[in-house]
């Protein structure tokens, strides 16, 4: 993995960022590369609250706060930013609100590299709203000042359309970290983690791959 | 949340009758239905502090419940709630789980505006 001066993440709900960029996360920090992670939600539409519960409609938001801190702490990321937008809603919000929103933290933070959703081939609205947003606020930049942009994509005819990831990180260094950040989203991850680490006992060659590599889609403009 | 039972909600519901009330409604098969099960025709609705104020509440079916509010000129209604609580700041907050855990329909009724 290259070096950079300043890696802003963007994604919209807590876990987002655990499953396939933790690693990338956690191996920039021990890199020494300044990373900032804007979560635009809590995630407060989350469907999972157990049967019997273990929390309901209003008392999620706050569970999956202290989950993504934890996500946070896991990975040695100490620039969280907690947006205050609502799950499900991204998409609805103002257009131009959200490229400001996004233009406000290039602004500040000068990254050389963002990461976050590709739009229309991320599955959930709010993904696909927030990979929206990133796109216009770069794209609107002089191509000499554009950060590097990549991105997440997991729409079943992602393959189809712009084929294969042109971006993979060895993440072999920070399998530890990675996992503490899927297991900090308990509430959103337990069941997962319990069928993963059975495969990754057992060596699977896919949990294993999925552990120590990470991919990415250079997105171009 | 415990399961509901109903004589003990149906009583909650009607302690909010004929109050200006906070109402969050919502139905929901989630964001990923569809990239789960191809053709999976994703419907839901969601309304979060309308405020009404009914004349009438009922808790009706067996489990899973049904829960109708009357208007003075409308109507609200929920279907598939199994369970409930008042929490600590007073708000009848109930919810339909399905067996994997998973919310399908919630009803919250509250005198206080629910946060954003
Ligand atoms: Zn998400």
């Amino acid at each position: 993995m290259e070096k950079e001066r300043h890696v802003l993440v963007i994604f919209p709900h807590p876990d987002d960022e655990a499953f396939g960029v933790s690693g990338t996360i956690a191996t920039y920090i021990e890199m020494g590369v300044p990373v900032t992670y804007a979560c635009l939600t809590l995630g407060e539409m989350g469907r999972n609250l157990g049967n019997p519960p273990f929390a309901n409609r209003e008392t999620l938001p706050m569970i999956r706060k202290k989950e993504l801190q934890a996500s946070a702490d896991a990975m040695g990321l100490t620039d969280l930013r907690m947006m205050g937008l609502r799950d499900k809603t991204v998409e609805f919000e103002d257009d131009e609100k959200m490229v400001k929103l996004v233009a406000d933290l290039i602004e500040e933070l000068n990254p050389s590299l963002i990461i976050s959703f590709y739009p229309g081939l991320s599955v959930h609205p709010d993904h696909d709203a927030t990979g929206r947003a990133v796109v216009e606020a770069i794209r609107r930049m002089s191509e000499s000042e554009r950060p590097k942009l990549y991105t997440i994509a997991f729409d079943n005819k992602t393959v189809e359309v712009i084929g294969h990831p042109d971006v993979h990180h060895d993440v072999s260094g920070v399998t530890e970290k990675k996992l503490g950040a899927m297991n900090a989203h308990a509430s959103q991850t337990v069941w997962m983690m319990e069928d993963m680490q059975k495969r990754l006992d057992a060596e699977d060659a896919d949990a294993l791959r999925w552990l120590k590599t990470e991919h990415f889609y250079t997105y171009t403009f | 949340m415990e399961l509901v039972q109903r004589d003990q909600l149906q009583s909650l519901i009607d302690s909010f009758a004929g109050k200006d009330v906070y109402i969050h409604l919502e139905t929901t098969n989630g964001s990923y239905a569809a990239h789960f099960q191809e053709g999976f025709f994703n419907a839901g609705a969601f309304i979060r502090n309308i405020v009404v104020n009914y004349e009438l509440g009922k808790v009706a079916g067996d489990s899973p419940h049904r829960i109708g509010l009357k208007l003075p000129s409308g109507w609200i209604y929920a279907q598939g709630i199994t369970h409930y609580e008042l929490d600590e700041h007073g708000r009848l907050l109930m919810a339909g789980l399905g067996p994997d855990g998973k919310l399908a329909v919630s009803l919250e009724i509250s005198e206080t505006p629910f946060t954003y």
